[in-house]
C-alpha cells in the first residue's frame, strides 16, 4: 500500500485530536497555548496535502500554499499577543492556573 | 518514500502526546520542536520545501523560542495537575475523537487518494511571484496585521498603571 492523500490527512487529524486533548486536559495556560499551536499547525499540514494532491503541471494549485504563508504569519502575531497576555496575567495574580481566572464568571 | 513517511508521522504524533502530557513545561517546548521538525520533513515529503523552511523558521525558531522566554520569565510550573475527573473527561474526548478520526480513515467512507501528478513547479520563485500579483492585497494586510500585533504587545506588557491594580 502506497502513502497517499488519506494518510497525510489522518496524521493531521490525530495531531489535531491531541491538540484538543491538550487544551482539555491541562490547567496549565502556557501548555494550552502550545497545544493550540499544535492543532494550528496540523490544519496547515491538510492544507499542504490538499494543495499538492490537486495540482497539475498546467494548473498548480498555489492557493492551498499561499494560505498556509498567511496561516503562519496569523499564528506569529497570535503567538506574541498571547502570551504578553499571559505575562500581564503573571503580574496580576501570580500565578497561570486557568482555575484562577474567574473575573468574568459571576 | 513510505518508510519515511511512517517514520515522521511517528515523530510528529509521538512528541505531540509529550507536549500534552508533560508535567514541566520545558519539556513539552522541547516536544514541540521535535513535532515541528518532523512535520517540516512531511512537507518536504510532500514537495513543498519552501514552506517546510518557513515551518523550521517560523515554527521551531520563533515560536518555541518565545515560549522558552516567556517559560523562563514567569514560575510555570505552579500550576496544578488535572484533577481526576478532568482527566477521566479529557480521555474520553480524546479516545472519541481519535475514534472518530480512525473511522473516516478505515471505515465506509474512506476516500480514494487522488493520482500525484508529476511536481509542479513549487518554487520560491513561482511563490514570491504569486504573492506579489494575485495575492497582493491579503499580503499588504498581513503586513500591517504583523505591526498591530507588534503594538498591540508593546501596550500589553508595559507596567500597568497604579490605579489598574
Amino acid at each position: 500500500m502506497s502513502i497517499g492523500l488519506p494518510h497525510y490527512l489522518l496524521v493531521s487529524g490525530l495531531l489535531f485530536v491531541i491538540g484538543i486533548f491538550g487544551v482539555l486536559l491541562r490547567r496549565n495556560t502556557l501548555v494550552v497555548f502550545m497545544c493550540l499551536e499544535l492543532m494550528l499547525s496540523a490544519s496547515i499540514l491538510a492544507l499542504v496535502a490538499f494543495s499538492r494532491y490537486h495540482s497539475t503541471p498546467e494548473a498548480p494549485l498555489f492557493e492551498g500554499n499561499v494560505f498556509v504563508l498567511f496561516i503562519i504569519a496569523i499564528a506569529a502575531c497570535e503567538v506574541a499577543v498571547g502570551l504578553a497576555i499571559i505575562v500581564a496575567l503573571w503580574r496580576r495574580k501570580q500565578s497561570i492556573d486557568l482555575g484562577s481566572m474567574t473575573e468574568l464568571k459571576n | 518514500m513510505d518508510w519515511l513517511f511512517i517514520i515522521f508521522a511517528v515523530l510528529t504524533l509521538v512528541p505531540a502526546i509529550g507536549t500534552a502530557t508533560a508535567k514541566n513545561p520545558v519539556t513539552a517546548a522541547m516536544n514541540m520542536i521535535v513535532s515541528f521538525v518532523a512535520m517540516a520533513a512531511l512537507m518536504v515529503l510532500l514537495e513543498t520545501y519552501f514552506l517546510a523552511v518557513l515551518q523550521v523558521l517560523v515554527y521551531a525558531g520563533a515560536i518555541v523560542v518565545l515560549f522558552l522566554f516567556i517559560i523562563m520569565l514567569i514560575d510555570a510550573e505552579k500550576a496544578p495537575r488535572a484533577g481526576v475527573v478532568r482527566t477521566i473527561a479529557a480521555m474520553v474526548a480524546f479516545l472519541l475523537m481519535c475514534f472518530s478520526v480512525l473511522y473516516l480513515f478505515f471505515g465506509e467512507y474512506a476516500m480514494e487518494t487522488p493520482v500525484l501528478t508529476e511536481a509542479t513547479m513549487n518554487t520560491v520563485r513561482v511563490f514570491g511571484e504569486q504573492l506579489f500579483t494575485e495575492y497582493m492585497l491579503p499580503f499588504q494586510v498581513s503586513g500591517f496585521m504583523l505591526l498591530i500585533a507588534m503594538v498591540g504587545v508593546i501596550v500589553l506588557s508595559k507596567a500597568p498603571a497604579k490605579e489598574d491594580l
